[in-house]
């Protein structure tokens, strides 16, 4: 039966239209999670001895910090870690009982990246622990406690998949019990550190994660199993429709045609009312740089890619897609008579007004510094002078269909933010840190700013230029979109 | 009105659709039948320029419809639910169509008027996005949107597939008054032949991809339909 499963599993990999890019990207994804196994082999392997060094009980301070690891774990996970999608609805009817759908689908992300890269950090970690004469039972007791913790997270984070709102709670929960622990005011840690190094010290204590673990899987299995019914969690969701004129929008012409339908996508779609979200989460990304919080981002280069960072969520989130966005109904648009540079003014406006309000909202970064404020001015001027347009044309090539009503499928992926999306983003934000630096270490940070600002109003000449290259591609790349599109997944 | 030249499709050598030569005048209503994968779905998808032919081309009102897009100006179309926007409200998808066909909310408002009929009460003022209405509610909405703006050209993949008795009854209606109109073009594909022999002037069946017949509709039609169809499947 599991090799059946993982039959389909294969063919759908290798027959999506997208294919190509997919392979090309999960090569790269293969490099970023070399990466990452290599940086917590290096850190499990050399904490103990920085630690010990700086005369403290390694043991003892890792578990101190236990409890943030296992947040942030879960956290990340939420943002990055992709639910398994199986094509349910034809199974139901298949002579095999519907646990064995579950187990596969919850066995499927128990083999996830997400959990077996931990491995990389507590086993040197717990090599290193015996080498030193650590209790032998109680490292044991300990590695297997916590693992059955990233476990847990993994089943936790199954539920949290249509949770936002308890996921943003939760994140600046801890984001504030850390800033109380820094200021030391509140310590949390005294609390939870007991614990974790019970996990060592009473090897009977690690029976607990471990419960826990059985606790979660037992739960994640019914709730599925629970929901396994067209009308309950496979079931689309209905909601009572609301009808907008958005009037005030008519003044931008013929374009008010699509920016209204685009915000009427925009708000009334769980996928992209994400972009809203993960925008306003990009906002705050900057306190990890413009506060120096974080070590290997000091630094005026840095300043640089946080500008464009912060002011360019929507950008990234939302103008990556286009024009994915409107895969569902694309053959519509292609015998409409509709004009393509329109259309694309308008995802244009959408985009430039998002980065506009973005940057405004950014303005209490002024706190820490005139220059952070004009990192800010200056990378929102590159974004929509020059980003806009790169976004745009990046776009037309991705043929990705965006299932926007995604509630379809019980185990739905609703996150529009992923590790694809990531590394499109990328080279948008070296082209103005280049072009900073060399302005900083020339003349100094004001003709850095200019340079970077200078670029992204020359962007902004070659609008038409791009916009007609865009248009180019749509029309010849129009029959491969409409057959990728045809596909689901 | 329309003009299809040498055109063929295959796909790995697989030839699914070749007709020599198919002129439709204006003002007829044509209708194309013919058993799955006869090529109905992908005539009318190289009509639209959805898919690419492999030789030949279609001219629609003097246009090539893969060089120029001036045919959509006078062309509508319902192939399938793709043909939605499954997030607005039936209202608001009828506007926007309007919107694009230049169309005000009051022209718009008028053409709907006539179909209340049609709708049965279930489309209009409900409070509900096209995602969630029924597939036959989803096609009436569908169809009725190809009417908006006085197309000249009018193309229904299918039209009377998954209504209910009424409301076929009623789109017979509507597309009969459509056929008496001597300025509109009509083109609709079915599995239902008696539907079909009642309201196209012209028949054309097609099998595997080719021409097997074209028949100007008379009373007989249907029985000679009849024959052929059972003819092939025995």
């Amino acid at each position: 039966m599991i090799k059946q499963f993982l039959n389909l599993e294969w063919k759908s990999f290798f027959r999506s239209a997208s294919f190509q890019v997919n392979l090309v990207l999960k090569i790269l994804m293969g490099f970023g999670a070399l990466w990452m196994c290599a940086s917590f082999a290096i850190m499990g392997g050399g904490i103990f001895f920085i630690l010990e060094k700086s005369d403290l009980e390694p043991l003892k301070t890792v578990n101190q910090f236990m409890l943030y690891y296992v947040v942030f774990d879960l956290l990340f996970r939420y943002f990055l870690q992709k639910m398994p999608i199986i094509n349910i609805k034809p199974m139901l009817l298949m002579p095999f009982n519907k646990s064995k759908i579950v187990k596969f689908a919850l066995g499927k992300t128990a083999l996830s990246f997400f959990n077996w890269m931990h491995a990389f950090f507590f086993i040197p970690f717990s090599v290193v622990l015996l080498s030193h004469g650590y209790n032998p039972v109680g490292v044991i007791t300990w590695h297997f406690g916590m693992m059955a913790l990233i476990y847990m997270n993994n089943f936790i984070n199954v539920f949290l998949n249509d949770e936002t709102v308890f996921v943003v709670i939760f994140g600046l929960l801890f984001t504030g019990l850390g800033g109380l622990q820094y200021y030391g005011y509140f310590d949390i840690t005294v609390y939870t550190a007991p614990f974790f190094q019970g996990l060592y010290e009473q090897p009977l204590v690690a029976v607990l994660p471990v419960i826990l673990l059985v606790v979660m899987l037992y739960a994640a299995f019914k709730y599925f199993k629970k929901r396994l019914y067209l009308d309950a969690g496979l079931a689309k969701k209905t909601e009572t429709a609301t009808t907008e004129h958005m009037d005030w929008l008519n003044r931008f012409g013929k374009l008010s045609v699509f920016l209204k339908n685009d915000i009427k996508l925009i708000l009334r779609n769980k996928r992209s009312k994400m972009t809203i979200f993960m925008s306003i989460m990009f906002l705050f990304y900057g306190l990890l740089f413009f506060t120096n919080a974080v070590e290997v981002y000091k630094g005026p280069i840095w300043r640089m890619f946080a500008a464009v960072f912060v002011t360019g969520g929507f950008l990234f989130n939302f103008g990556q897609f286009v024009p994915s966005w409107d895969s569902a109904y694309y053959p519509l648009m292609m015998t409409q008579n509709i004009r393509y540079k329109e259309y694309l003014r308008s995802k244009w406006w959408l985009v430039v007004i998002a980065t506009g309000v973005s940057t405004i909202l950014c303005i209490p970064y002024l706190y820490f510094g005139w220059e952070v404020l004009a990192a800010i001015f200056v990378g929102a001027i590159f974004n929509m002078g020059f980003n806009s347009h790169l976004v745009l044309l990046g776009g037309a090539y991705i043929k990705t269909p965006i299932d926007l009503s995604s509630g379809k499928k019980a185990f739905g992926d609703k996150s529009s933010f992923n590790i694809k999306t990531l590394l499109i983003s990328l080279p948008k934000m070296l082209g103005p840190m280049l072009l900073y630096v060399i302005g900083h270490y020339t003349l100094g940070p004001v003709f850095g700013f200019a340079l970077v600002a200078l670029a992204g109003v020359a962007g902004f000449a070659f609008r038409d230029k791009v916009f007609d290259m865009i248009i180019k591609i749509y029309k010849t790349e129009k029959y491969k979109t409409l057959n990728a599109y045809k596909q689901n997944n | 009105m329309i003009d299809i030249y040498n055109l063929s499709k295959s796909y790995n050598g697989v030839s699914v659709l070749n007709l020599e030569r198919v002129e439709i005048p204006k003002g007829q209503s044509f209708g194309l039948v013919g058993n799955n994968g006869a090529g109905k779905t992908t005539l009318f998808s190289s009509l639209l320029d959805l898919i690419q032919p492999t030789t030949g081309y279609i001219k629609n009102g003097g246009y090539k419809v893969n060089e120029s897009e001036e045919w959509k100006t006078h062309t509508a179309s319902f192939i399938d639910e793709t043909f939605l926007i499954g997030y607005l409200t039936p209202e608001e998808y009828f506007y926007f169509i309007g919107d694009l066909r230049g169309q005000n909310k009051a022209d718009v408002d008028g053409l709907l008027s006539g179909f209340e009929d049609f709708f049965n009460d279930e489309i209009l003022g409900k409070r509900k996005y096209l995602r969630d209405l029924s597939k036959g509610n989803q096609k009436k909405v569908g169809i009725v949107a190809t009417l908006i703006g006085n197309p000249d050209v009018i193309i229904l993949d299918e039209p009377f597939a998954n209504l209910d008795p009424t409301t076929q009854i009623r789109l017979k209606g509507i597309i009969k008054e459509l056929a008496t109109n001597k300025d509109v073009t009509v083109l609709v594909s079915s599995h239902d032949l008696q539907h079909v022999t009642e309201v196209c002037e012209r028949i054309v069946v097609l099998e595997k991809g080719e021409q097997v017949k074209d028949i100007m509709t008379s009373p007989e039609t249907l029985k000679e339909l009849e024959n052929y169809f059972s003819g092939t499947i025995v």
